[in-house]
């Protein structure tokens, strides 16, 4: 792709920015794709979970290894870095100070982190009483499911980081905008992935 | 946790008794040296092929050119000719396969020559090659060479990821040839059901290899998917419509999105099947609460739509043939559109019919089934409208023809014990039975592998700019047809005799005359191949006779036709606008098929990139370390894996520019060799006469 910084490219898929850009235009749908394909991987993994729940095979469940304080707090950092980078998103669309743009980059690094860092914490202390994955076929689904949203948000940790070195190396061209843009879908996208996690392994897993 | 100790070391759980013969060697009874013989003279295959290809890339210094011109090379269609090399080598593999398997059965009763270990290893390999290593490589490549310059685009909509689809197919590919060589392949079918593949029932690598060598190429078909569906989406020419897509661009998009979704469900059961038999997880497993129903369902989730992903892409060839050499348009352009939609729809709502007889309820039996049998509604308008394409129709008797009456008439065949199969009630006495195995390849082997080598015949033209030996073409075509016949009907017989599927050996005397012909069935399939091998080989030998630079031999109808054979590498000096349906039959109708631009602009391609053949490699070991549990090759190649994506994301300049100069001037050059070819007529298009410019005599175009 070519690389003279025009307008940004915008995630709007209607026809006027199809003409204004027609290189962000297909990146950005293609990357919709590749989130439905994404979308259906964890539909499968989520099935596979709520059809385990009966398999505690006498280990124990949610009500043992849960800890909702917990992961109410994780549920809001994830909530907040999709906030700051809705802001950075901004930053980036009324080109503001490249300062901004990557302060609030960073501080959504920063909550992501923390996220993978408390989660990390929950499942060593679900391990501690017991809730291993090997323990049961319940378990089992769990640590197949929920570490695969914390292995997406490691990964988008590390494509930040990525897209940081290319926006200080390359400053804001096309492809470092389009991969920003890029990765803002990814991470909102995990915070619904989130939303569903909370709702079907953690309320439900307790009501 | 034996795979942590294994890990340790350095070679893994790697060690002479890996080797083909190393068995035999140690305990030489009569069974372990012929097992023996066999598996060691089809490893030194593969590694003599694998030498034969290195001596021949030194001798002829092709290392470079291959390096440059076709590994990294981001062109749709070079990516597509590879994607169908590796199409072809697995085919010869598995068809081996076949005839050893046809033979052991000839000789079956009582006990055959074959230990009932190394046969089940062939038909595991035999069905796990045919469906991911022949033909979803072939029905690719073929999409990827014909597609973007039926809708009249540059190329594909992300060409290094095109190039990376590909490096893990590839991967895959190899993993599976490596088995042979290295340690043993899985023998739990080609659809891996736990709990025997589980590491309780299964310990060795088999299973292993099965998954890894899956995972890499349901990757691949993931990215090919989203890349294929955005092309068409877009990168069509101005006036390319959706309803103006040539037939082939239809099936390839639907496929694509078949794709999208249910390449992910595989992935899920083999990552699942990973964590039970690598962390000891209890997805499938029989105790600790484990589910194996959950395989089942999240395999054939994937695995049914798998059918329509390999079939749509040949009706679109078909469709595109048909109406080729009947001179004709197609007929019901709009219902096959429907039909095709339909069909993609439908074939996520089937899967149940998989396992009719596990012991769900009559309801649910009775809803799978009815929904199985919706599909032939769609299937029939098909072939309703390929047969009223004909009607009337200049209809020339071409290889691509023979191929396709052929299709029309044993694919109805195979429908038709579809539609008894989808009846569970008939379901419940032939499941299991080599009825079903006489079903589907009767669907698969007409259709899908059929379909691509008319695909192969129609436009190899194209990719290379000389035609295929005719009379060798027509010899081919009729082996494949008569041997299928003989190699597969016998099976309906025996399967309603009750000979159950995957027997390595039986006690009914009565089965020993159908197998025979079966057997001799599979012998005419060999030579069918073989006369494909030498159809290409004299063809090359005669490439100047059959030469069709201009690069419309058959009178083609859509874009691919109108431009050079081989076209250049951006396809079109100028893109071209679309007004109507067959936009080639159009443009030789009023006359501005072969014309001038009033101006060349400068053309970007994409720059070739090492991304693919380093996915391919870091893959490839990856997948190896993981089957034989190498510590340190896991590592470094995941490390390598991540590292070389976020290199990749630093790549900037990575166009170069055709000058408009370079275009014009081989526009020119191709238009002034136009000028001075002497037009053929369709009776003659088979002669030497024919060098790519047919003449313009044409039936109605579909407005």
């Amino acid at each position: 792709m070519n690389l003279q910084v025009t307008q940004p490219p915008e995630f709007n898929l209607g026809s006027e920015f199809a003409k204004a850009d027609p290189i962000a235009e297909k990146v950005m749908f293609g990357f919709w794709a590749f989130l439905m394909s994404d979308a259906i991987l964890f539909g499968m993994v989520f099935a596979t979970y709520v059809t385990s729940l009966h398999g505690m095979a006498g280990g124990p469940g949610p009500r043992q290894l849960y800890d909702l304080n917990s992961i109410f707090i994780e549920t809001l950092l994830l909530l907040i870095s999709s906030f700051t980078f809705g802001m950075a998103s901004l930053a980036l669309k009324y080109q503001h100070r490249r300062t901004r743009l990557v302060g609030w980059l960073l501080l959504t690094l920063l909550l992501g982190v923390a996220f993978l860092c408390l989660e990390l914490h929950d499942f060593a202390s679900m391990f501690a009483k017991g809730g291993v994955p090997t323990r049961s076929g319940f378990l089992s689904a769990f640590f197949g499911l929920v570490p695969l949203h914390g292995l997406h948000v490691a990964a988008g940790c590390i494509w930040l980081i990525a897209l940081l070195g290319q926006l200080a190396r390359y400053g804001l061209d096309t492809a470092t905008q389009l991969g920003i843009k890029r990765l803002a879908l990814f991470w909102h996208f995990l915070d619904i992935i989130w939303i569903a996690i909370f709702s079907v392994v953690y309320l439900a897993g307790l009501a | 946790m034996t795979m942590l100790q294994h890990c340790a070391g350095p070679f893994g759980r790697l060690s002479p008794d890996a080797l083909p013969f190393w068995q035999m060697l140690q305990a030489p009874s009569r069974d372990n040296v012929i097992n023996g013989i066999i598996a060691t003279g089809a490893a030194s295959l593969v590694v003599l092929g694998g030498i034969a290809l290195i001596v021949l890339l030194v001798r002829y210094k092709l290392w470079r050119p291959l390096w440059s011109h076709w590994l990294t090379s981001p062109d749709h269609k070079k990516i597509g000719i590879m994607y169908v090399v590796i199409a072809l080598v697995m085919l010869a593999r598995a068809l081996i396969e076949a005839v050893l398997m046809r033979a052991q059965q000839a000789f079956g009763l009582g006990g055959g020559f074959l230990s009932p270990d190394h046969f089940a290893q062939l038909f595991s390999t035999h069905g796990t090659i045919m469906i991911f290593f022949m033909a979803m490589p072939f029905l690719t490549g073929i999409i990827n060479y014909v597609m973007p310059l039926q809708i009249g685009a540059r190329d594909v909509s992300f060409p290094v990821l095109n190039s990376i689809s590909l490096g893990l197919t590839a991967a895959g590919a190899a993993l599976v040839m490596v088995s042979l060589v290295i340690g043993k392949f899985s023998t739990g079918g080609w659809f891996g059901y736990p709990p025997f593949t589980e590491a309780t029932f299964s310990p060795g690598v088999g299973p292993d290899y099965w998954i890894w060598s899956l995972s890499l190429a349901s990757l691949g078909s993931t990215f090919t998917g989203i890349n294929f569906a955005v092309t068409i989406y877009k990168e069509r020419a101005p006036g390319m419509t959706l309803m103006r897509m040539p037939l082939f661009t239809w099936t390839a998009l639907c496929t694509s999105i078949l794709m999208i979704f249910a390449m992910p469900p595989l992935t899920v059961a083999t990552a699942q099947l990973a964590l039970d038999r690598y962390l000891g997880f209890h997805y499938f497993t029989n105790a600790l609460g484990g589910n194996m129903m959950n395989f089942a369902n999240l395999f054939w989730l994937f695995g049914h739509p798998e059918v329509y992903i390999l079939i749509l892409p040949a009706f679109g060839v078909y469709s595109e043939v048909v109406s080729t050499f009947s001179g004709k348009a197609l007929f019901g352009y709009r219902s096959l559109v429907m039909a095709t939609m339909t069909i993609a729809i439908l074939s996520f709502t089937v899967w149940l019919h998989h396992y009719f007889t596990m012991g769900q309820n009559a309801n649910i039996n009775a809803v799978f089934g009815i929904a199985s049998m919706l599909i032939g509604i769609p299937t029939g308008v098909k072939i309703y409208d390929w047969m009223w394409t004909m009607f009337r129709g200049r209809i020339r008797f071409t290889v691509p023809m023979i191929y396709s009456i052929g299709f029309i008439l044993l694919f109805v065949l195979g429908g038709m014990s579809g539609i008894l199969l989808a009846n569970p009630t008939i379901d419940y006495q032939v499941h299991n039975t080599v009825f079903l195995v006489a079903h589907f390849h009767n669907v698969a082997v007409p259709g899908v592998l059929f379909g691509m080598l008319t695909a192969y015949h129609f436009w190899f033209p194209k990719a290379f700019g000389f035609r295929l030996n005719e009379r060798w073409g027509v010899v081919s075509a009729l082996c494949w047809i008569v041997g299928f016949m003989l190699a597969f009907f016998p099976l309906y017989a025996l399967g309603i005799m009750g000979l159950p599927r995957r027997s390595v050996a039986y006690a009914e005397a009565r089965y020993v005359p159908l197998e025979w012909v079966a057997f001799a069935g599979a012998l005419v399939l060999l030579a069918a191949l073989l006369s494909l091998l030498w159809q290409l080989w004299i063809s090359i030998r005669q490439r100047e006779s059959l030469g069709v630079p201009i690069g419309d031999p058959w009178d083609g109808r859509s874009l691919e036709w109108a431009v050079p054979a081989p076209p250049p590498a951006y396809n079109f000096a100028v893109l071209p606008t679309v007004e109507a349906r067959d936009a080639f039959t159009l443009a030789k109708q009023d006359d501005r098929a072969y014309r001038q631009a009033d101006d060349y602009r400068d053309i970007a391609l994409p720059r070739n990139s090492a991304m693919g053949p380093a996915v391919a490699l870091i893959g490839f070991l990856l997948a190896f370390g993981l089957v034989w549990h190498i510590g340190w090759m896991i590592i470094l190649s995941f490390l390598a894996a991540v590292g070389s994506m976020i290199i990749h994301g630093f790549a900037r300049h990575t166009d170069r520019i055709v000058t408009a100069n370079e275009v014009r001037t081989e526009h020119r050059a191709w238009l002034d060799a136009v000028a001075q070819t002497r037009a053929v007529t369709r009776e003659r298009e088979c002669s030497v006469a024919n060098r790519g410019l047919a003449t313009q005599d044409h039936a109605g175009v579909s407005r």
